[in-house]
């Protein structure tokens, strides 16, 4: 940091601006609401996972490979991983797209918010959708039988945050550089693609062989496995959560290399 | 130079440089505004208004030259500087999901006393549409929509880009209230337009910038004063024989003959003083040939004349 200019006293800014805590609540407040005051962001961060979660927990319409376990505990991790990726991924990178298209990332960024708080608020506000998912989620599969093992909750959560950092990373990566229109395709072909094909709500041993392997790296994948490795067997997976890690770190380097606030 | 005021400059730009892809778009670009006064910023479509302003508002980084505002670096500074300065950007900037006053409401909740945010609807017309979604206002609504957002903080410096375009006269008519009692509240109000009459109207310092740069500043008198104070512009029948016609109009024993010019196809103008004798010998010329004079303007010169004259006709 440089020295403070003549007018950057800590007595001028309190001044004027709010302090940065209540900036960053209120940028977090205002997205949250956005998500849940937006039909299609609602339908894709929350109705679509609980459809979902109903027809694969009570339906036998799709072969799931459930070794030993019921249906409703391998099913309903998958599509609480399923909830965290179209929250972060999806819903944040075409809201973000579409605000760097419209200037309102330029705009906030002229404010005491800044770019800092912008990202802050942004972040607060996905970890708070994405709480609101996975209980919503939660609530729905215990209603339909789900017994998750409790041994596995610790390493569940840490796997639901790192996926939430990965995904999110990736969606500001896309929304950052691509046109608003593309993201929009973009951001709804991953979900979709990625929940079918990626070993998010499918187990990667469902997965032709090669490809699972390769798959179950992949942020989707990885989420999916480190899910139900946790609540079906009780387990710490700790090499899936690594390559979330991983994943995060990369793809946060990645926003910082490529982002463009204007488009 | 401007001459030295009283009270330091809010904004003070010196030899700005921007290039996009190695194109340099704004290019040696001097600028001052000062507390208490409005500074217009006028120019054609890409003479580089909107990047010189948002090189003031810390969104782009300079490739040359200096910018200060309030004696801060916007880049450097942004932190110390962001809560004093108001911005409007040219395509507003506003989220579209959301009702227009929680816009408002939201920017005004950045600010330790933003201003009363349902005296600052009133005051613009904001209230009927309060609760209407950002994507389904008019441009004008949304422009005074982002006029709001860019005051409710109480800044010290106000970045206005084309405010009023878009905009209805009453609406324009409120913008422009709003600008003036900024101004004696002793803000610094920069803004761009390329509208002649707002700058004629606001402005106490306009600086004609094209191509980059600054080709021409002062006050609106001193600029209209510049050159000769009144014009003569006609309508009648297009194509005319500018020559003859200039000759006829040039008065004895003048060194050079007067040019008349066709402005539009049947708008011509005369590039000399106005004078009973130039209306005269006009009316005597399109006599003998029986053409009727449909309209005859004597007029101190505007400032769009000035404009046109510094800038150029042509299209861009």
């Amino acid at each position: 940091m440089t020295a403070p200019a003549a007018a950057d006293t800590p007595a001028a800014r309190a001044d004027r601006a709010a302090p940065a805590g209540r900036r960053v609540r209120a940028q977090a407040g205002f997205e949250t609401l956005a998500v849940l005051r937006n039909g299609e962001q609602l339908l894709v961060t929350l109705i679509i996972p609980v459809v979902a979660l109903i027809a694969l927990g009570r339906g036998s319409f799709l072969d799931v490979g459930l070794g030993d376990a019921e249906r409703i505990d391998v099913v309903t991790p998958g599509v609480l991983g399923l909830a965290v990726m179209a929250g972060s991924l999806t819903s944040q990178a075409i809201a973000t797209a579409f605000d760097r298209r419209n200037g309102v990332l330029r705009l906030l960024a002229t404010t005491p918010l800044g770019r800092g708080g912008l990202l802050a608020g942004k972040a607060l506000a996905v970890l708070a959708v994405a709480a609101l998912q996975v209980v919503v989620v939660s609530a729905t599969g215990l209603a339909l039988g789900w017994r998750p093992d409790p041994a596995g909750l610790p390493g569940a959560v840490l796997a639901l945050l790192l996926g939430v950092a990965a995904f999110t990373a990736l969606a500001l990566l896309l929304a950052g550089t691509l046109r608003a229109e593309a993201v929009l395709a973009v951001a709804n072909l991953l979900l979709v693609v990625l929940a079918v094909v990626g070993g998010l709500v499918l187990p990667v041993a469902d997965l032709p062989g090669w490809w699972a392997s390769v798959a179950q790296w992949l942020p989707p994948g990885a989420l999916g496995e480190a899910l139900r490795a946790s609540l079906v067997d009780g387990a710490f997976p700790a090499a899936h959560l690594a390559a979330l890690a991983a994943w995060a770190l990369v793809l946060a380097a990645a926003v910082r290399r490529w982002f463009r606030w204007s488009s | 130079m401007l001459g030295q005021t009283s009270s330091p400059p809010a904004v003070e730009v010196r030899g700005l440089v921007k290039r996009y892809d190695g194109r340099a778009v704004v290019d040696g670009l001097d600028l001052h505004a000062s507390p208490g006064r409005v500074t217009a910023v006028l120019g054609p479509n890409g003479a580089g208004k909107t990047t010189t302003v948002e090189c003031c508002e810390g969104l782009r980084t300079p490739d040359g030259g200096t910018v200060r505002v309030l004696g801060l670096d916007p880049v450097a500074d942004a932190g110390a500087l962001r809560p004093r300065v108001g911005v409007m950007l040219q395509d507003a900037g506003l989220p579209t999901g959301v009702p227009s006053l929680g816009v408002l409401r939201h920017v005004a909740a950045m600010y330790a006393r933003p201003r009363d945010v349902g005296e600052l609807a009133e005051r613009l017309g904001l209230t009927p549409f309060a609760r209407t979604t950002v994507r389904r206002l008019s441009g004008g609504q949304r422009q005074r929509l982002a006029l709001a957002t860019a005051v409710v903080g109480r800044p010290d410096v106000v970045f206005l880009d084309e405010p009023s375009a878009g905009m209805d006269p009453q609406a324009r008519r409120a913008v422009w209230s709003l600008v003036e009692e900024l101004r004696s509240d002793g803000v610094a109000v920069l803004l761009t337009t390329h509208l002649m009459d707002e700058a004629e109207a606001l402005a106490d310092e306009v600086a004609v910038v094209d191509h980059g740069r600054v080709i021409a500043h002062g006050s609106v008198p001193a600029l209209l004063a510049g050159a000769d104070s009144s014009t003569l512009t006609f309508r009648t029948a297009p194509g005319l024989d500018l020559a003859a016609l200039g000759a006829a109009l040039t008065p004895a024993g003048a060194p050079a003959s007067a040019a008349v010019t066709e402005t539009g196809p049947g708008s011509y103008a005369v590039d000399s003083p106005a004078t009973p004798a130039l209306v005269a010998a006009l009316a005597a010329w399109c006599a003998d040939r029986d053409v009727l004079l449909a309209r005859v303007d004597v007029g101190r010169r505007t400032l769009e004349d000035v404009f046109l004259d510094l800038t150029g006709r042509n299209l861009r």
